[in-house]
């Protein structure tokens, strides 16, 4: 296989008594686009968030590039943090900045560049995502999808590592989730980067992604390209690609009998 | 990144702050600064104090001079003693100088009233942490009454 | 039996929100600052803190005066003692209203709306995204915040006081006649700089920090959600005003009572 720059071992995740990942693995390889695919609610983002070092695993090792993020003090934490970057699914602009200084905000701050320097670099950042006429507006004034164009182009303005992306395609309309999966793939080969795609779109996801990971239960159930994930024969694997309503993963949350409930209602 | 004109008022907001506290200091309070001038220290004994206070003020007519900075009590013959903070440029009382307690007003606060002696070859000049001999207590007004009542009843 | 265990887990929690405010301030304080990158923050929130409260401080100075000296004129003039007009006026902004209302104004004015745009930040990503970019969000956002409050409100309550002391003068010499050299004279033999001045300027800082680490930290420390940034909002106005008040009552005790 070639490089991993991720590499998340035996990690064991609990928030207060639930479990969210027990005894997981995933091996994100360094220039391919990796996508994490699961039903919503089983912290997918939790997942970049681990990888980000903001929370910390019960157990096991997150690798990236060969150090243990978990036991990283706090300034070799943040060194490593300015290596990757995340876009966020509300894209987090700083709503009190406008489009230019927002992309350029993460230049300023880990860089001594000169202000010509810092705008030609936002410029060619914003051209890349096709918002060079749109950088006096303000986040407010800008569409959904224009916001989490703006987004991504501060989170590459520093030309990260690795790239996060955390539902990137929830709540687009369709031309802008083909922009945005446009977008996702042509960074990915022209910058070199690596990328890990959070999402619940299968379609868009089996599009763009080069290796697949369906987590669901706290654990990984399927992986593989997607024509392998297509080939599966596990019943929840289908049940997610397919999108049925009904299946491995139930469509009543866990409740008393119908039955029992109704007659205490009428009591 | 932060223009011109926000920096410009928040100077001035800065500016206005420090003069309001400028204007309090110099303005409202007694200047206050001399008052933290170098001083030395005298004392009296008093049989009664009335309602002198420590910071109650110390005047040679009139004139403020320094204020008491402590007020304590004799261990051995249980009397009050006053420690008086005289400014620095007042040293030249003789041994002469006489202190009493008196009131400002008819309601007002008791302050130290000084009476400097005279100065002669005979007598010496107070020195810092002498005490001063001729004191006058402070009037209370219960003992007046007193005093006046038995001087009536027994003149008659 | 559970009334014993709420109790419990209400203590639990009022000692972990403190401890929690505590490790926030620390680590958003306990730094070598960058004086290049942190002066135009700090110059930024001056502004939203300090200038932008100036109004709210001065128009309630100057009727808080006026109103010392209405009723102050009517109480002391049956005692033939409206001289000392000047000296309660000065004495009662100096120690008291002075510092107590300018914080509570301040934690209306400023400290709510700290809260709430942190807590905003909070709810929208915005902090977390600042962290993955390897800023640290409470070096970056509270820090500034801080230093700008704290900094701020002893300049209010200085120029609450003045211009209270002024509009007692309009009311009390240009209105109901009280001498206008008896009112700064008496004023200035009854003030004294080190036991009124000082003093009054200590409580204010005690309440500028008291009042500034409530906000950020309600903002920061809010359940990201609408409802929680109203809650943290509500909770630093009450928190805040009731602190001050409680306060103030302390450290009058400790200065002035003998």
């Amino acid at each position: 296989m070639t490089d991993i720059l991720v590499d998340i071992k035996n990690m064991t995740f609990k928030r207060e008594e639930r479990t969210i990942y027990e005894n997981i693995n995933i091996s994100i390889p360094k220039g391919k686009v990796t996508a994490i695919m699961g039903p919503s609610g089983i912290g997918k983002t939790t997942l970049l968030r681990l990888i980000g070092g903001q929370l910390k695993p019960q157990s096991g090792d997150i690798l990236f590039d060969g150090q243990n993020i978990p036991t990283l003090s706090r300034s070799r934490l943040y060194d490593v943090r300015k290596r990757m970057s995340m876009l966020f699914q509300s894209g987090a602009l700083f709503s009190e900045m406008n489009v230019f200084d927002n992309i350029a905000f993460p230049i300023r701050e880990h860089t001594q560049l000169t202000d010509d320097i810092i705008e030609k670099m936002v410029l060619m950042k914003l051209q890349a995502v096709g918002l060079r006429g749109a950088k006096d507006l303000k986040p407010s004034e800008l569409s959904g999808g224009m916001a989490r164009r703006a987004a991504l182009a501060r989170s590459i303005a520093l030309d990260p590592e690795l790239i996060m992306y955390d539902e990137p395609f929830a709540g687009q309309d369709p031309i802008s989730m083909g922009v945005i999966v446009r977008l996702i793939k042509s960074l990915n080969e022209a910058l070199g980067l690596t990328s890990i795609v959070v999402s619940h779109d299968v379609t868009e996801v089996m599009s763009i992604a080069d290796y697949i990971y369906i987590i669901a239960e706290q654990k990984v159930i399927g992986q593989g390209t997607a024509q392998e994930i297509r080939n599966q024969t596990s019943g929840l694997v289908n049940q997610f690609v397919q999108g049925e309503a009904d299946g491995p993963v139930p469509f009543h949350f866990p409740a008393k009998g119908l039955k029992e409930e109704l007659l205490k209602v009428t009591k | 990144m932060v223009s011109k004109k926000v920096e410009f008022i928040v100077g001035l907001f800065v500016a206005l702050g420090l003069a309001a506290i400028l204007a309090l200091s110099l303005k409202v309070a007694d200047s206050g600064f001399s008052g933290n001038g170098t001083t030395y220290q005298l004392y009296a004994k008093f049989e009664n104090i009335g309602g002198l206070k420590v910071r109650s003020p110390i005047k040679v007519g009139g004139v403020v001079i320094g204020r008491v900075s402590d007020i304590s009590l004799d261990s051995e013959d249980f009397t009050p003693v006053v420690t008086l903070d005289i400014f620095e440029e007042y040293d030249n009382f003789s041994e002469a100088t006489s202190v009493s307690i008196l009131t400002s007003g008819l309601l007002g606060e008791q302050y130290l009233g000084l009476q400097p002696g005279f100065i002669d070859e005979s007598l010496e000049i107070l020195q810092p942490g002498d005490y001063i001999e001729d004191t006058k207590s402070a009037l209370v007004l219960e003992e007046l009454i007193g005093q006046f009542l038995f001087s009536q009843g027994s003149g008659d | 039996m559970e009334s014993i265990l709420r109790l419990g887990q209400s203590t639990v929690s009022v000692f972990s929100g403190l401890g929690r405010a505590v490790i926030m301030l620390m680590s958003a304080l306990l730094h070598v600052p960058n004086f290049k990158k942190g002066y135009p923050l700090l110059v930024k929130q001056l502004y939203a803190v300090g200038s932008l409260s100036l109004i709210i401080i001065v128009v309630s100075g100057g009727f808080i005066g006026m109103v010392l000296a209405l009723q102050g004129y009517t109480i002391l003039v049956d005692y033939g003692a409206e001289a000392s007009l000047g000296p309660m006026v000065a004495l009662s902004l100096l120690r008291e209203l002075g510092p107590v209302v300018a914080a509570l104004l301040f934690a209306g004015r400023a400290g709510s709306s700290l809260t709430a745009e942190i807590g905003l930040m909070k709810a929208t990503e915005q902090l977390s995204s600042m962290e993955m970019m390897a800023v640290d969000p409470l070096r970056r956002v509270i820090a500034p915040r801080f230093w700008a409050g704290f900094i701020a409100m002893p300049l209010l309550a200085a120029i609450f006081s003045m211009v209270g002391i002024l509009g007692a003068h309009l009311v009390g010499v240009d209105w109901l006649g009280v001498d206008s050299g008896t009112f700064w004279s008496m004023m200035q033999s009854q003030v004294e700089f080190g036991k009124d001045i000082m003093n009054g300027m200590i409580k204010s800082v005690v309440f500028a920090f008291v009042v500034t680490w409530i906000a950020v930290y309600k903002g920061y420390d809010c359940e990201p959600t609408s409802e929680g940034i109203s809650r943290a909002t509500t909770s630093t106005v009450v928190q805040s005003s009731l602190l001050v008040l409680g306060l103030d009552f302390v450290l009058t005790a400790l200065m002035f009572a003998r």
